[in-house]
């Protein structure tokens, strides 16, 4: 056991747990409705908006399993930085339409959006059920990011002393996020990410001058790479170019129809709120990048673990003790924010868009709210017990699944945000189609996400969530032409396009 | 009701900013190098590490020059 280190860990851990039950009285609102525990009655300004959206969206899991990618196998790893590099000026442009006509008719979820819109409550079904399964497996993997950190302060990987101390970790999370919703997440994630930029700056300067220097460094890594077997890439290959533009593109459109996501966007004060949180949420992909560059660090310090083992592996052999407890605390908490933001927005979808349409329409806001509350409670111990019984890699697996189930929403939730031409049941379909292919390519291909596409005689192995997006694409508009021809029609669109791009 | 006479404004042209990011990222047949290094590190990894800061700034200035617009 690792003394130093988790003493320092369990004071860090000790002290975001009282803010968290604490947050309840910040900004106070009346809990008792779904736009306020949810949403944190959408008034967060640009500053929280941003440790929201970064505590939010630069999870746990990224921490570990992007650097991990780069330690197996290499420069394909490193499309997480182009994927980040490209959601912000795509969310800059579409993102205030969103927030604007949510606030017009309070929506707060996508579902509620499209339903809207749409005037169809199958296709908000079909959005909300995805949002739901992309988004439960995700939560399910901050929880293996926390695992990594845990044993490699000499837990274990398994056993009672291995799992106790993430059940009483999520134990803790589940009751604050109940007491406090969204409120909660968003005061933990200002420590969080302070705690997250200091152990980078500092993971940054100190591990590559014990390595000799950067450009060493790379070296080192380059000949650990060629020696790897299958061998690893140091600089991507021309057979991976699409592979690697593909993923990056299709993560970055994805990344917002993710609930999490959205609720991050929805959460804050004004939709010029949103466009300055493009310009400087950049600042964490650059930590990404770094922490990217960890993977390498990790090869040149000749570290052979499994791959979600190398940083923390990297940590214990370059770093003091006391700062891994540190830096171990700030991965862990990394899991929490994300854990409970993204527990939240599916008890939203739940709550409204299943609950409210489905089992009890004249439900009182307050039942409502109670409702989301007790989904979020559920959808936590149902990840744990995932983590707990089921091989880790069933819960990759499905985030990988999910991550391409998810773009298959993309053409009603961001294409719907600039015209209702689609028709619903075109766009239904145009969803299951895109839903059933995406998962065969996954499936065929053994659960990896790209897939070698066979088209005018050539390979082009590439993202599958793309592949089946362009497949879904085709399907609504061929529908949406003949759908039209037959007379059918959407019916009552309840927004218009000024709701769009009105400030308040 | 005011808002109505603004919705008839032109295209700002100031978001093709916007859409270079995408042409230099999206193919890395443009950026697949070992050198020139930079302080030591490949050039695919400082030109994709830069390219987080310019896209940054393009939308700096891409939300100076729209918000009083809309």
């Amino acid at each position: 056991m690792n003394w130093s280190a988790l003493i320092v860990f369990v004071i860090f851990f000790v002290f975001v747990t009282v803010l968290g039950f604490y947050a309840a009285r910040w900004r106070r609102g009346d809990l008792t409705q779904l736009d306020e525990w949810g949403l944190g009655g959408r008034k967060f300004g640009t500053l929280v908006t941003w440790f929201l959206l970064g505590g939010d969206l630069y999870t746990a899991y990224t921490f570990i399993a992007v650097p991990a990618l780069m330690y197996g196998s290499g420069a394909m790893g490193f499309y997480a930085v182009p994927y980040t590099i490209l959601i912000y000026p795509f969310i800059f442009v579409v993102m205030p339409r969103l927030w604007s006509v949510s606030r017009k008719h309070g929506y707060v979820t996508a579902s509620d959006f499209v339903r809207g819109r749409f005037n169809s409550s199958s296709l908000a079904l079909a959005v909300a059920i995805t949002g739901i399964l992309a988004t439960m497996p995700y939560i399910a993997l901050q929880l293996v990011g926390m695992q990594a950190v845990i044993s490699a302060m000499g837990f274990g990987h398994s056993g009672l002393s291995g799992e106790l101390p993430l059940i009483i970790a999520f134990v803790i999370l589940a009751i604050y996020t109940y007491s406090s919703g969204l409120r909660a997440p968003a005061s933990i994630a200002i420590v969080k990410d302070i705690m997250i930029y200091i152990t980078i700056i500092v993971a940054m300067i100190v591990i590559p001058i014990k390595l000799g220097g950067l450009g060493h460094m790379f070296d080192a890594a380059k000949e650990a790479l060629a020696a790897k077997n299958p061998p690893g890439s140091f600089i991507l290959d021309s057979k991976s170019f699409f592979a690697y533009g593909s993923l990056a593109l299709g993560s970055a459109l994805a990344l917002f129809l993710y609930p999490h996501s959205l609720t991050g966007v929805l959460s804050s004060n004004h939709r010029n709120t949103i466009r300055k949180n493009a310009a400087i949420l950049p600042a964490y992909s650059l930590v990404l990048g770094f922490i990217t560059l960890l993977g390498f660090m990790a090869l040149a310090a000749g570290i052979k673990v499994q791959g979600n083992d190398a940083i923390p592996a990297l940590f214990l052999k370059m770093l003091p003790d006391w700062f891994n407890g540190f830096a171990f605390a700030a991965i862990a908490i990394g899991a929490l924010v994300p854990a409970a933001i993204m527990s939240i927005a599916s008890a939203n979808l739940f709550s409204r868009n299943i609950y409210r349409e489905y089992i009890n329409p004249n439900c009182t806001p307050e039942q409502e709210s109670k409702i989301a509350k007790l989904i979020s409670l559920i959808v936590k111990v149902g990840a744990l017990v995932f983590i707990l019984f089921f091989p880790k890699t069933y819960a990759i697996n499905l985030q990988l699944l999910g991550g391409i189930w998810i773009l298959q929403t993309f053409p009603a939730i961001i294409v719907g945000l600039y015209t209702n031409w689609f028709n619903k049941w075109a766009l239904v379909i145009g969803w299951f189609v895109g839903m059933a292919t995406g998962t065969w390519m996954a499936f065929s291909q053994n659960m990896a996400s790209t897939y070698p596409l066979h088209i005018f005689g050539a390979t082009i192995p590439g993202y599958a969530a793309i592949f089946a997006v362009i497949v879904n694409f085709i399907v609504t508009v061929i529908l949406t032409f003949i759908f039209r021809a037959m007379g059918m029609e959407n019916g009552g669109d309840q927004t218009t396009e000024e709701d769009y791009k009105t400030a308040s | 009701m005011e808002a109505k006479n603004k919705t008839k404004k032109k295209f700002n042209y100031w978001y093709i900013l916007l859409i270079i990011p995408f042409i230099t990222t999206l193919w890395p047949g443009l950026y697949a190098f070992d050198h020139p290094r930079l302080f030591g590190i490949p050039f695919f990894y400082w030109y994709q590490l830069a390219m987080v800061i310019i896209t940054a700034i393009f939308t700096a200035i891409v939300y100076i020059k729209v918000k009083d617009t809309e």
